[in-house]
């Protein structure tokens, strides 16, 4: 059944968008991730205007964030505070991240630098989250299911304006989750992504948040940060395509709802593991796009646009 | 297909068009299935019928038989074409050139081989080719190959379905009477659409009509875009709306599901 798009100004097929959300929401219910790395660049290639693409997305990821937010709550593994804290952070970081995108804009080969973006930072967490979970599941059978003890003990607990996370069981400065949230809404804002892929590791070794509740947090935080990045979209750039939004977040919520509940039956080593190795993967498609010669070395825009 | 017959027969304008007389005897007299496309959510494509008669108070004079071109055109708008090269090992964007005006939407049906049925003198005077109907004057001279430019939006287009040349698929009869059809894609832009059919004997125009086709979105479609320009800040509020209730009915159904 083709659809056509009153923003995007394409037809396309609906049952594809609702499968594409599906399997999308799955990954972003078992990882605590919005899937936007992984959605924007599919709906590129299957023709949506990139502009369009991007703002939909934040838009979307509200939906399958929300959903699998509210799983989370049920089972109490989200940290309120922690998140709010977060996403005070976000939001300055992402205003910020706005300012950056727009001053690369007028420089030009805004495309090129958002690719390199993605492929810098999906390649060094992908690659740092597979080293440690193969280190943590080898220990996990050597040792019999004993976890080594966290190694908090640094710098981090030497900061001043301590606040306690009782979900998070942490006693920590409010500066490093606010400096997190600041960065994670930079790039968020770059990469017209939720940036729950950043978001999950800096929780997890930064913060040292054990992971139960790293993914709800994340989703809780990602929530604002999306909806800010879709209301900034919609008012300036008029890219949200609200009925392509509906399509994939009808797919988006289903997944969700059943990638929480496959979350629940796997160990966290192997959770870390799965989306380092997603995270390998899209990096690596992206590179190879970057390195190999393209088929069209032509493209076309409209006037004074990207 | 039952619904694009059913709007054909609704929008049946049988209006014609007598066109202004040129130095021939010979006129088009036109007809259209439809002289506007309405855009509607499931919208997949249409096919306008272009039918129309040669009108001639003589007899139909002798020598080169009557050939037809039937062209429509979408809106033109200037492209900004990029070239990539490598840099640094990395494909990125280097030149680029401003292609001042290439139609969104070109489809072109001739009753006979391109060649044959019009003059390349001809086909420069009124624009009917292709490569003849992008325009690219400002074409900066210190790029290498500015001319490739221009190609790569014809082949673009023409990969994406947006240009087309469709060779004999003009069918005339008795040198009086002729018939096409032209497919219009699923990925329309909006806008005033102009078909043109031009009579040719021997290569050379003897009559030439002009007509508007307007694309327009219609009903949640038009609803939606102009809602989204004019009050983009409501219709934000709406797509995140949607967003959370969506997010919460997908919630509290799975749980329902899950109690019972």
């Amino acid at each position: 059944m083709q659809i056509y798009l009153p923003i995007a100004e394409v037809s396309v097929n609906a049952f594809l968008l609702l499968g594409l959300g599906g399997i999308v929401g799955i990954l972003s219910g078992m990882f605590g991730v919005g899937g936007g790395f992984l959605m924007t660049p599919l709906l590129f290639f299957i023709g949506i205007p990139p502009v369009v693409a991007v703002a939909t997305e934040a838009n979307q990821i509200v939906a399958s964030s929300f959903s699998g937010v509210l799983a989370h709550f049920r089972r109490r593994t989200v940290d309120i505070k922690m998140g709010m804290v977060l996403q005070v952070g976000g939001l300055i970081g992402a205003a910020l991240g706005v300012v950056v995108f727009n001053y690369l804009k007028s420089l030009g080969q805004v495309d090129l630098l958002v690719t390199l973006c993605y492929v810098v930072f999906l390649g060094v967490v992908g690659t740092l989250m597979f080293i440690e979970s193969l280190n943590a599941i080898f220990k996990s059978k050597r040792s019999g299911g004993a976890r080594a003890p966290r190694r908090q003990r640094g710098w981090i607990h030497a900061l001043p304006f301590k606040m306690r996370f009782r979900t998070s069981g942490l006693y920590i400065s409010v500066i490093p989750p606010i400096l997190v949230g600041v960065a994670v809404g930079i790039l968020a804002a770059i990469m017209g992504v939720g940036g729950g892929f950043i978001m999950v590791p800096a929780m997890i070794y930064i913060l040292g948040m054990p992971t139960k509740v790293v993914v709800g947090t994340s989703l809780f935080q990602i929530i604002l940060v999306t909806a800010f990045t879709t209301m900034l979209h919609a008012t300036t750039n008029y890219t949200v395509d609200i009925v392509l939004a509906v399509l994939l977040l009808i797919g988006g919520v289903i997944g969700a709802q059943i990638g929480t509940r496959i979350g629940v039956y796997l160990k966290a080593e192997q959770l870390r593991i799965l989306l380092a190795l997603m995270v390998i993967l899209v990096c690596v498609k992206l590179g190879l796009d970057l390195l190999l010669m393209p088929s069209e070395l032509y493209s076309l825009g409209a006037e004074g646009g990207h | 297909m039952i619904r694009s017959f059913a709007l054909s027969l609704a929008l049946a304008c049988v209006a014609s068009f007598a066109s202004p007389t040129q130095a021939g005897e010979e006129e088009v007299v036109l007809g259209l299935s439809q002289d506007r496309v309405a855009i509607t959510a499931n919208f997949d494509g249409d096919e306008i019928l272009i039918f129309g008669a040669v009108k001639r108070e003589t007899p139909i004079p002798d020598g080169d038989p009557l050939q037809v071109i039937v062209a429509v055109s979408g809106p033109e708008s200037a492209v900004n074409v990029r070239r990539k090269e490598k840099r640094l090992g990395i494909w990125v964007n280097t030149d680029s050139v401003l292609v001042d005006s290439a139609p969104s939407f070109y489809a072109i049906a001739t009753s006979a081989p391109f060649g044959q049925v019009i003059s390349d003198t001809e086909d420069l005077r009124y624009r009917v080719s292709i490569a003849r109907a992008i325009r690219s004057v400002g074409a900066a001279m210190h790029i290498r190959g500015a001319q490739d430019f221009a190609e790569a939006v014809v082949r673009i287009r023409e990969n994406e379905g947006l240009y087309s040349l469709r060779e004999n698929t003009v069918a005339v009869d008795q040198q009086t009477l002729f018939r096409s059809a032209i497919e219009m894609p699923a990925d329309l832009t909006e806008g005033e659409y102009t078909a043109r059919i031009l009579l040719t004997r021997g290569g050379k125009v003897v009559s030439s009509l002009e007509t508007g086709i307007d694309v327009r979105k219609v009903g949640l479609e038009r609803f939606l875009y102009a809602l989204s320009r004019e009050q983009p800040f409501i219709y934000g509020l709406m797509s995140l709306a949607i967003a959370i209730a969506a997010g919460w009915g997908a919630s509290a159904a799975f749980r329902l599901l899950r109690n019972n």
